[in-house]
C-alpha cells in the first residue's frame, strides 16, 4: 500500500499546472479572480486553449481525439482544473452525448458530431427532465412520431442548463406508448435551431440563469439523428448517466472553496480576533476539510482500482451524495463567515465589465447567491434519494 | 499509488481472518470475557505462535519489523471478531514505548517475553484531570540518592490488572500542564507502594486503576531522557489510535452486514424490512460511513511514518471523523434491530458497545477535530 503520487504523476501534475497559469486568458483569469461569472464566450475560448494542446476530452480514447490518460491522470487534471478556478469545459458534449455517440451511434454520427464537440463548434444541451417527470424520469411525455424520414416531435423539457447557448440537444422522446414506460423511449439528437423549438429562461432564486424550459412544436428531425435502435433509448440514458456522475465530487474546485473559505474566517473579524480564532466557527471549518479528505480517498481509492483496470461501479452514486453534501456545506460557512455583508444584492457586480467600488469586502458580494445556487447541487443528475435508491438496490441488495 | 495489500499482507488477513472465524464465535467470547483472566492465555499463546506478537518490533529487537498496514490489517480483522485479547495495551502501547526509548538492557530484559507472550506490560499515563491532553500529568518522580521516588494515580490503564510491568509516566520537571518535564519508568507491579483496582469495561477488556504511594525505583528504571517523553508518547498514542481506527472499520463493517441480513430476513407488515425506503437510506448512510472511516484509516496509517505535522492531520482527522461515523453505524445498527438489538444475545450490542468505548480512547471526536484545527489551520496569535 502506498497512498503517494508517482514522481510521473507528479511531473504531470506540474506540467498541468503551468500549462493553465501560461495559457489562460488576463480577461478569463481576472474573473476568476474575482470570482464573476463566466459567459459564453469565455468557456468556448478556454475550451480552444486546450482544444489545440489536445486536453478537451480526458474521459475518451486517443481514436476519438482524447487525450489517453489513465484514470489517475484524468483525476489529477481535474483536480488541478478545479484548483485553478478555470471554466470547466462544458460538460453535455464532452462528459455525456460524446460517450453515447463513441458507444452506440452511428459511423456518420461519429464523424459528424465527436469532431464538432472536441473544438467547441457545437454547444449541446441535455433534453432529459420533464415538467411532470423529475426523478420518474422513465415516465417522460415529449412524443416523437415517424412521418416518412423524419420524427415529429411534440413536447417539453425543463431545467434544460445551457440550452439558450446550444446548436444541439440530445434528447429522451417517448416513439411508443403503449408498452412498459422504459421500453418505448428512443434518443435523438436535434438541431436547436430547428423550426418548432422556442427556449424560455428559468431565473433561479439566486438571480441567475443557467437553466431553461425548451418548448417543441411539430419540430421535425430527420431519422438519421436517431441514435442506436428506435425504443431502445432507456439503455443509452442509463449508460450516461453514470458518465454524467463522473467527477462529480469536483474534488479540485471543493478545495478551492475551502482554501477561500479559510482566507475570508482569516479577513473577517469577531470579538477583536480573526473569525478563524474562534474554536466554534473554526471546528465548523476543521470538520468539513475532515470530510473532504474522506471524500477525496473514497474517490482516490475508486480511481486507483480503475487505474489497475477494475470497472468502476457504484462508486460514483457515493461521490455523488457526498460531493454535493459539501459543495452545500462550504458554501453555508462561506455565507456564514461573513455575517451582516450577506446581505447586499447587486447583480450587476458578478459580471464583468463591473468597475464600481464594491459594497463590503470585495469577497462578499457572490457569496449569498452562491449559496442559494448550489442547493441544486444535491438535485441535480439524479436526486441524492434517487442515488441512494440505487445503493440501496444495487450495492446493498435491498 | 496503489490501495492493496502486499501478497504477504494478504497471507496474514486470511490468517487472522481463519482465526477469527474459527475460534472466536461470539459465545466463546462471552466466556473469555467473564474469566478470570479476561481473555483466552492459549489463544495469547497462538498469537505468539503465529508471530502476531512480534510484527510491530525491529528485527533487533527480535521482532518481525512489520509496518502500521500490517497492524492495520490486524487490528481491522480484530475488529470483526470483537477480539479482547490485549494487543492494544500491551503491544502497541506497553512495549511499543519500551522499544521507542528503552536502552538495549532495558529492551532485552522485558521484550522477549512479551513477543513469547509470557510477560504484560501496560503503560499508566492517564489521569483523572487530564481527560485527553496528554501533557496533563501530575505524577511526581522526585530524584533521590539512588533512585527516584514516585507519586501519584493512573486510570483506565488498559490490561493494568494483568500486568507484570507498568511504564508510568511522572512529573520530573515543570507544572501540571507542561510539554517539558514528563519522565517514564518502568514499575514492577508487584512493586511497594503500588496498588491496583481492576475492573471489567463495558466493552468487555480489562483495565485497572493504579495509585502509586512513594514508589522507590532505580535510577535505571527511566526510560529515554529524563522530561522529554513527551514527543514518544505522542507519537506511540498516534500509533495506537490508528490500531483502533482500523478495528473500529472492522466492527462497523460487521454491524452494517449484520443489519443488512436481518433487514433482508425479518418481516413486518407481511414484507422484509428491507424494502422500506426510510430504511433503505439509512442503511446507505452506514454504507457510506463505514467506506469513509475506511479511506480515513488508510491515510492515518500510511500517514504514521511522516513528519510530526503531516502526522496529527491525518490521525486526528481519522479519529475525529470514525468517532462520528461510528456513533451513526452503532446507533443505526440497534435502531434496526429494534427491540432484539436491544439484548445481550444478540452480537449487535457488543459489537456497539465496542465501538463506542473507541470514540473515547486517545481522545474522542471532539478531541480530535481542535487538534486537526490546530495543526491545519492559520490561527493568528494576538
Amino acid at each position: 500500500m502506498n497512498l503517494n503520487y508517482s514522481e510521473a504523476d507528479q511531473t504531470f501534475r506540474t506540467e498541468v499546472q503551468n500549462f493553465i497559469r501560461d495559457n489562460m486568458p488576463s480577461a478569463i483569469q481576472a474573473k476568476i479572480d474575482k470570482n464573476q461569472k463566466f459567459a459564453k464566450e469565455d468557456y468556448l475560448t478556454w475550451q480552444k486553449v486546450l482544444y489545440e494542446r489536445g486536453w478537451v476530452a480526458p474521459n475518451w480514447p486517443v481514436e476519438f481525439g482524447g487525450t489517453g490518460w489513465s484514470p489517475l491522470e484524468a483525476h489529477i487534471f481535474d483536480e488541478e482544473i478545479g484548483l485553478s478556478g478555470s471554466p470547466r469545459v462544458l460538460p453535455f458534449g464532452v462528459m455525456m452525448v460524446g460517450p453515447v455517440i463513441m458507444e452506440f451511434g452511428s459511423k456518420e454520427q461519429k464523424e459528424l458530431y465527436l469532431p464538432r464537440i472536441l473544438s467547441g463548434e457545437d454547444i449541446w444541451c441535455q433534453g432529459y427532465s420533464e415538467p411532470g417527470s423529475g426523478s420518474d424520469l422513465a415516465s417522460l411525455k415529449t412524443r416523437a412520431v415517424r412521418s416518412g424520414e423524419e420524427y415529429v416531435v411534440n413536447g417539453s423539457k425543463i431545467w434544460t442548463t445551457s440550452a439558450h447557448w446550444a446548436d444541439m440537444i440530445f434528447c429522451l422522446v417517448r416513439t411508443n406508448p403503449d408498452v412498459k414506460k422504459q421500453e418505448g423511449i428512443s434518443f435523438l439528437l436535434i438541431d436547436m435551431h430547428s423550426p418548432g423549438i422556442s427556449v424560455h429562461p428559468i431565473i433561479t432564486m439566486d438571480g441567475g440563469h443557467e437553466v431553461n424550459q425548451v418548448f417543441f412544436g411539430d419540430v421535425r428531425v430527420p431519422v438519421e439523428n436517431l441514435v442506436g435502435e428506435e425504443d431502445k433509448g432507456w439503455t443509452y440514458a442509463k449508460f450516461l448517466l453514470k458518465h454524467e456522475r463522473a467527477g462529480i465530487a469536483a474534488i479540485g474546485s471543493q478545495k478551492r472553496q475551502l482554501h477561500r473559505l479559510k482566507e475570508i474566517a482569516n479577513a473577517e473579524q469577531s470579538n477583536g480576533v480573526p473569525l478563524i480564532n474562534e474554536s466554534r466557527f473554526r471546528d465548523k471549518i476543521s470538520k468539513v476539510e475532515i470530510d473532504l479528505m474522506a471524500l477525496e480517498y473514497t474517490e482516490l481509492r475508486a480511481v486507483s482500482a480503475a487505474n489497475q483496470g477494475n470497472v468502476p461501479g457504484t462508486e460514483v452514486n457515493l461521490l455523488k451524495i457526498r460531493g454535493s453534501e459539501m459543495q452545500q456545506k462550504i458554501s453555508e460557512l462561506l455565507v456564514e463567515a461573513i455575517g451582516y455583508y450577506a446581505n447586499p444584492f447587486v447583480p450587476d457586480s458578478f459580471q464583468s465589465g463591473w468597475n464600481e467600488e464594491s459594497i463590503g469586502p470585495d469577497y462578499a458580494a457572490t457569496l449569498a447567491p452562491e449559496y442559494f445556487n448550489w442547493r441544486k447541487s444535491s438535485i441535480y443528475a439524479g436526486s441524492n434519494e434517487i442515488q441512494k435508491n440505487i445503493i440501496s438496490k444495487m450495492v446493498l441488495g435491498l | 499509488m496503489d490501495y492493496t495489500l502486499s501478497d504477504e499482507q494478504r497471507l496474514l488477513q486470511d490468517s487472522v481472518t481463519r482465526f477469527v472465524t474459527d475460534k472466536y464465535s461470539l459465545d466463546i467470547r462471552r466466556t473469555l470475557v467473564s474469566s478470570e483472566e479476561g481473555f483466552s492465555l492459549e489463544n495469547w499463546n497462538t498469537f505468539a505462535e503465529l508471530g502476531w506478537l512480534a510484527i510491530p518490533f525491529s528485527e533487533d529487537s527480535g521482532g518481525l519489523g512489520g509496518g502500521p498496514v500490517e497492524i492495520m490489517v490486524l487490528m481491522e480483522a480484530f475488529g470483526r471478531g470483537l477480539v479482547v485479547e490485549p494487543f492494544v495495551s500491551n503491544i502497541l502501547l506497553g512495549a511499543g514505548i519500551l522499544e521507542a526509548l528503552g536502552t538495549e538492557a532495558q529492551k532485552s530484559q522485558i521484550l522477549p517475553g512479551v513477543i513469547a507472550g509470557t510477560e504484560f506490560i501496560s503503560l499508566g499515563h492517564v489521569e483523572a484531570q487530564a481527560r485527553f491532553n496528554l501533557g496533563d500529568v501530575l505524577t511526581t518522580a522526585q530524584l533521590e540518592k539512588g533512585g527516584y521516588r514516585i507519586s501519584g494515580q493512573k486510570i483506565v490503564v488498559f490490561g493494568g490488572d494483568k500486568a507484570d510491568k507498568f511504564v508510568i509516566s511522572a512529573r520530573s520537571a515543570g507544572q501540571q500542564r507542561d510539554n517539558e518535564g514528563i519522565s517514564l519508568f518502568v514499575i514492577d507491579s508487584k512493586a511497594p507502594g503500588v496498588s491496583l483496582r481492576g475492573y471489567q469495561t463495558i466493552d468487555g477488556f480489562r483495565a485497572a486503576d493504579i495509585k502509586l504511594d512513594n514508589v522507590i525505583v532505580d535510577k535505571d528504571a527511566i526510560l529515554g531522557k529524563e522530561g522529554e517523553a513527551l514527543s514518544t508518547l505522542e507519537r506511540i498514542a498516534d500509533q495506537a489510535t490508528t490500531a483502533v481506527c482500523a478495528e473500529a472499520v472492522g466492527i462497523m463493517d460487521s454491524l452494517h452486514e449484520q443489519t443488512l441480513e436481518y433487514l433482508n430476513t425479518r418481516e413486518q407488515f407481511g414484507v422484509k424490512l428491507g424494502t422500506f425506503q426510510a430504511l433503505q437510506h439509512r442503511s446507505v448512510d452506514m454504507f457510506i460511513a463505514c467506506q469513509e472511516a475506511r479511506s480515513m484509516t488508510y491515510l492515518a496509517t500510511l500517514s504514521l511514518n511522516k513528519p510530526r505535522s503531516e502526522r496529527i492531520r491525518a490521525v486526528s482527522a481519522a479519529k475525529s471523523h470514525i468517532g462520528n461515523a461510528g456513533r451513526l453505524v452503532g446507533q443505526e445498527a440497534v435502531q434496526m434491530h429494534g427491540g432484539m438489538g436491544m439484548t445481550e444475545e444478540l452480537a449487535v450490542g457488543h459489537y456497539f458497545k465496542r465501538l463506542t468505548m473507541i470514540d473515547t480512547m486517545f481522545g474522542n471526536s471532539d478531541h480530535h477535530l481542535e487538534r486537526f484545527g490546530l495543526v491545519t489551520h492559520k490561527i493568528n496569535e494576538t
